[in-house]
């Protein structure tokens, strides 16, 4: 689904990306995980073009994506941070995403599901963050795309809206959909990836199966595997 | 772009500062109107006040706007859209959404006055579309130069710089100038050097078509010397235009490669 050459990036003399190599298989789910700064976010972003590589290549679907935007029509993405035009009204923003992709969705299904229609005539400014969050995932996951992906989900969930959010992850990957997602929360980890992705110093350290990373630490459980990771990598922990 | 233009508007149409400007161009268009009694005079007024605030708030609107609306538009990018699209939408809904509290604004009171009916009606139409001009060349130099500085103080603060630089400190430079080199031909210089300035070019530009522009002294009497009168406005016309597109490809050619 996504294969990645020899990727750099840097930011003036700091280089976040360094020679990354990637291959993410079609129907699997991804956590990405890694310190703060280890390029997370900077990889994710390349991958939708919102950072442009120094150099290397990044394919989707099998096709080159430099240069390109209509690749994106087969994505979902659910920014970390959610702020939107705070005049709008929430059926409004619903909408104005509609239009911009000019094709239908799954909307008033997600907006059911996550029991939103009592907001859709509000004003954004006036939701509050959880709110904010469920209209997020409602935006992410409306286009029904084969590639999806989520910057911290959970980010402000309530339980309840965190347990609906696992359960509709888990419909997606069963119908066959590729999933990254970033998460500082090791429960979820455990709890809903296969596989795991994991950064340091704008590398993958690891990539593989949440239980061959437990084994190859040596570890009680991923929690402490993580850790062990960590503790043997103080500069970038403090960075 | 025009799917994002549209939502801008009625995104920033519908903000509290939106009705706030809109407010004070009606106040100040009735008080002017209803106090002078003379339609000229309101219009040289509201001159004064446009060419200085109507850049003011395009500069500080554009760079409030586009700093606030960051992480919505990193929600924009991971969409099927071309870049230049989401920015050129973006800034275009602004513009259009602070000329819009411009025109009505200023519309309803000349309206209500009789404008209509009077023969200055070209003049106000001239008026609004400086003020238009205005509001599209600063908002674009904030978008350009809140493109280009991810520091959100450093942007603002340049912004401010730029928009003191034309409204004030131009002039000033501009008046030593012409008293050091007083002893020179300065005509040509004293015609370049309003052109690069657009804020002195709508002034020159109301004042050649109000037929005034001995009232404004030097700049106004070369420029009417060298076109006449027509020609004049006709290159301030165009040469605004060009103020006003300068904008938009820097916009285009900075958010090519910007990383966000």
């Amino acid at each position: 689904m996504i294969k990645i050459e020899q990727l750099n990036k840097k930011f003036g003399k700091l280089e976040v990306l360094k020679d990354l190599e990637l291959s993410i298989n079609k129907g699997t789910i991804n956590a990405i995980l890694g310190p703060n700064g280890s390029g997370k976010t900077t990889l994710i972003k390349c991958m939708l073009g919102m950072v442009l590589p120094d150099s290397g290549s990044i394919s989707i679907a099998g096709k080159p994506i430099k240069n390109d935007w209509q690749y994106r029509d087969k994505i979902d993405y659910m920014p970390q941070i959610a702020n939107f035009p705070p005049n709008l009204k929430v059926r409004e923003i619903i909408a104005m995403l509609k239009d911009i992709r000019n094709r239908d969705a799954r909307d008033a299904e997600l907006i059911e599901y996550f029991e939103l229609a009592p907001y859709l005539n509000k004003q954004l400014r006036n939701l509050s963050g959880g709110t904010m969050q469920k209209v997020n995932i409602v935006l992410a996951f409306m286009f029904d795309n084969p590639l999806l992906i989520l910057d911290e989900p959970t980010n402000g969930l309530d339980p309840v809206a965190l347990l609906r959010l696992k359960k509709l992850i888990d419909k997606e990957v069963k119908k066959g959909k590729t999933i990254l997602f970033t998460t500082h929360i090791i429960r979820l980890v455990e709890d809903i990836a296969e596989d795991i992705v994991f950064l340091l110093e704008g590398k993958i350290y690891f990539q593989g199966s949440v239980k061959a990373l437990v084994n190859q630490q040596n570890a009680p459980d991923l929690e402490h595997a993580i850790a062990d990771i960590f503790k043997k990598n103080p500069i970038i922990e403090t960075a | 772009m025009i799917k994002i233009l549209k939502y801008s508007f009625f995104d920033l149409i519908r903000s509290r500062w939106s009705y706030f400007y809109f407010a004070f161009y009606l106040l100040l268009g009735f008080v002017l109107l209803f106090l002078n009694n003379d339609i000229s005079k309101a219009i040289i007024t509201m001159m004064n006040v446009i060419i200085i605030l109507g850049p003011l708030i395009g500069i500080v609107f554009g760079i409030m706007y586009y700093y606030n609306s960051i992480e919505f538009t990193e929600l924009l990018l991971a969409q099927p859209i071309k870049r230049s699209s989401i920015f050129l939408g973006q800034f275009l809904g602004l513009a259009l959404s602070l000329s819009f509290s411009l025109v009505i604004g200023l519309g309803i009171p000349f309206a209500i006055y009789g404008l209509f009916m009077s023969n200055e009606i070209f003049n106000f139409l001239m008026l609004l579309w400086v003020g238009f001009s205005l509001t599209m060349i600063f908002s674009g130099i904030a978008f350009y130069i809140a493109l280009s500085n991810q520091n959100r103080i450093k942007g603002f603060g340049l912004a401010i710089l730029f928009w003191l630089f034309m409204a004030v400190i131009y002039d000033g430079i501009f008046l030593l100038m012409l008293i050091w080199f007083k002893e020179y031909p300065l005509e040509n210089f004293a015609l370049a050097s309003s052109m690069l300035n657009p804020i002195d070019l709508s002034r020159i530009m109301i004042l050649l078509k109000l037929d005034i522009s001995a009232l404004m002294g030097y700049t106004g009497a070369v420029f009417q010397k060298f076109f006449g009168t027509g020609q004049g406005l006709f290159a301030s016309l165009g040469i605004l235009f060009v103020w006003m597109v300068l904008p938009l490809l820097l916009i285009v050619r900075k958010a090519r490669k910007k990383d966000f």
